[in-house]
């Protein structure tokens, strides 16, 4: 077992882990995206820069407050998701009645202030941040080494997927959201208020962003460019599943980062552009998405 | 976007068009426009005047495809940044006169439209914008990694030339009237487009695609159509800014680029033909006098992006129109 395809067991393997990780990270922020648009009609373009507060609310609770991993897992995702929901009252929540683009074009600009903001203040260069003692060191699986962290990663990462899954399809506040998307008149008429609804819902959008962002910081370095690059393939992993439905976009998650990774080991040119060019395949015979109505 | 020009519900005064389909206000605006055109490079710096230009092609050709056929391309950047790189190494490496090589930037443009648009206008509205950003964030990559385009380093040092044989572009002035003759070809071109059959069939598709379908008309090859021109015209405007100043680099095939003209559109006037100039004028101007403040200048253009969003959909233009009730 030291070669498969001719190519070494550990490189491929090595490729595999990190195809998941990336999967991981595609698989929490669309289902963020899939979660705000279901509700909202609104494409989140400051999903990346959200993402990447969550990075740094994790390093500065950590650098400023001396409060760890742990506490930024559960601090980092209220406190970006508390700014979430000021944006969607003060401005997303006006456009509801115009055309679609104008929530995307919002949120963009929202992006360019934010990441603005965050480079003059931290500059362009990343910043370390240490894996937590406990998530030190890697499992000797045989065939290869496995980082704990980066195992971590991905378990934690597809429980959150699940998570969300069950409160969304087995909760009552998921059935008012589900109800709500359908026919958000009907619900209202019901007695239930919509309108708030939609804040939290894009409050708890927002939330899981800057939750991968907390996962994301030991990994990458905290820099104030790492959602926006991020967030582009994630766009293009959402128009590959269709944002019908939320199991969809964790597969399409997942499966797009192991395909990335093992283009990585058999052609490595190919690799930053494989999830596009997967794109233009799907859009020529699915052009709905794969698990998109149509 | 469902109607830019005219979800404002303004009570347009009738005008009927009264030379090269332009009514009396519009033609008024439009020799206001060439009168500055011509005076401007003696007070104003012409290299500066000659980067608006560019802008103001690249923001032209941009609305062609928002404000008229109702598509928001977030890809922009791909057309332009590829036309600049394909002129610049023409210009270069092979060696060709500068007026094939804005030609040959214009050709690349509208070859890399047909292969995305034809894809792209597979979706509309949100996915359309989603689809255009991450082809074009495909180009970036493959620019980035590309023998020809020097990666980080860009191409440099691309020869102005001599244009026919006769004009030596080295001169700033000379290489002004020329790029303001490219300018405002394109300008007129767009115009053409807009007021003939074809332009009247691509705001039907706007208006109501289904009903334009169901009057006979092959919706998507006028959306394909439509798309190229507006990408060719992108490269067109991408080769003569490599022209001017000698240098193609990533920046302008990056996002952020992309981003960057649907800001000046948005600025101007999305829907309104002199809206793209106008703000592509601020902008540029914005930018020429905010550059000591570094990454301030994204913060600021966000914070205008969010205003024009929030409080301001119209633009300048279009306030103005509003303003004397006029579509400018």
């Amino acid at each position: 077992m030291d070669e498969i395809f001719g190519i070494p067991a550990p490189l491929l393997f090595g490729q595999l882990l990190l195809g998941l990780i990336n999967g991981a990270f595609y698989a929490l922020l669309s289902l963020g995206l899939a979660v705000i648009f279901g509700m909202l009609n609104v494409i989140n373009f400051t999903h990346g820069a959200q993402f990447m507060m969550g990075a740094f609310v994790a390093w500065m609770l950590l650098n400023w407050a001396g409060l760890g991993y742990w506490w930024a897992l559960l601090v980092a995702p209220l406190v970006v998701g508390l700014t979430g929901v000021i944006i969607e009252k003060t401005m997303i929540s006006r456009l509801y009645k115009l055309d679609h683009l104008y929530g995307l074009l919002l949120t963009f600009g929202v992006g360019l202030v934010i990441e603005g903001v965050f480079r003059n203040e931290f500059g362009s260069s990343g910043m370390p941040y240490r894996i937590p003692a406990e998530l030190q060191g890697s499992w000797d699986l045989g065939f290869m080494f496995m980082p704990i962290y980066r195992g971590w990663v991905v378990i934690v990462a597809i429980v959150a997927c699940l998570a969300t899954w069950l409160v969304i399809e087995k909760t009552k506040i998921g059935s008012y959201l589900r109800a709500a998307t359908e026919n958000p008149a009907l619900v209202q008429a019901f007695g239930i208020n919509v309108p708030r609804m939609m804040t939290l819902t894009y409050g708890a959008g927002v939330a899981l962003a800057a939750f991968a962002g907390v996962l994301a910081a030991p990994i990458y370095s905290v820099n104030p460019q790492m959602g926006a690059n991020l967030i582009i393939i994630v766009f293009a992993v959402v128009v590959i599943g269709g944002m019908g439905s939320i199991l969809g976009s964790v597969v399409t998650g997942f499966t797009l980062g192991v395909i990335e990774g093992l283009t990585k080991v058999f052609w490595p040119e190919a690799s930053s552009t494989v999830i596009f060019v997967v794109m233009a395949i799907v859009l020529l015979t699915r052009p709905a998405g794969l698990f998109g109505r149509a | 976007m469902a109607a830019p020009g005219g979800f404002s519900g303004t009570d347009y005064k009738q005008e009927d068009a009264v030379l090269f389909g332009f009514t009396r206000t519009q033609l008024i605006a439009f020799l206001a426009m060439v009168a500055f055109i011509a005076i401007s490079p003696f007070f104003l710096y012409p290299v500066f005047l000659m980067k608006v230009l560019c802008f103001a092609l690249f923001a032209c050709a941009f609305n062609l495809l928002i404000g008229y056929v109702g598509l928001l391309s977030f890809g922009h950047a791909a057309y332009f940044g590829m036309g600049g790189y394909l002129a610049g190494h023409a210009a270069k490496v092979w060696g060709l006169p500068p007026e094939l090589a804005i030609l040959i930037g214009g050709a690349t443009g509208a070859a890399l439209g047909v292969v995305i648009g034809a894809i792209a206008i597979r979706r509309q509205g949100i996915y359309f914008a989603m689809i255009t950003l991450a082809f074009a964030q495909m180009v970036y990559f493959f620019c980035l990694q590309a023998e020809f385009t020097g990666g980080e380093d860009g191409i440099q040092a691309i020869p102005r030339g001599v244009l026919f044989g006769v004009f030596d572009l080295r001169s700033d002035m000379t290489m002004y009237w020329v790029v303001a003759i490219v300018f405002l070809a394109g300008f007129l071109l767009i115009h053409r487009i807009i007021h003939s059959p074809f332009g009247m069939v691509l705001k039907s598709i706007r208006e109501n695609e289904p009903r334009a379908t169901s009057l006979g008309y092959r919706t998507d090859d006028y959306k394909l159509v439509a798309f190229v021109l507006s990408a060719a015209l992108s490269g067109v405007a991408g080769g003569t800014k490599a022209i001017v100043f000698g240098i193609a680099t990533l920046t302008d095939v990056f996002w952020t680029m992309s981003g960057e003209v649907v800001l000046m559109s948005l600025v101007g006037g999305l829907g309104t033909i002199f809206g793209p100039v106008m703000g592509a004028a601020v902008i540029i101007t914005m930018q020429n006098y905010l550059a000591e403040f570094g990454a301030w200048v994204t913060v600021i253009q966000g914070v205008i992006f969010v205003l024009c969003v929030l409080a301001f959909r119209r633009g300048i233009v279009g306030e103005i129109g509003n303003w004397l009730r006029v579509r400018l």
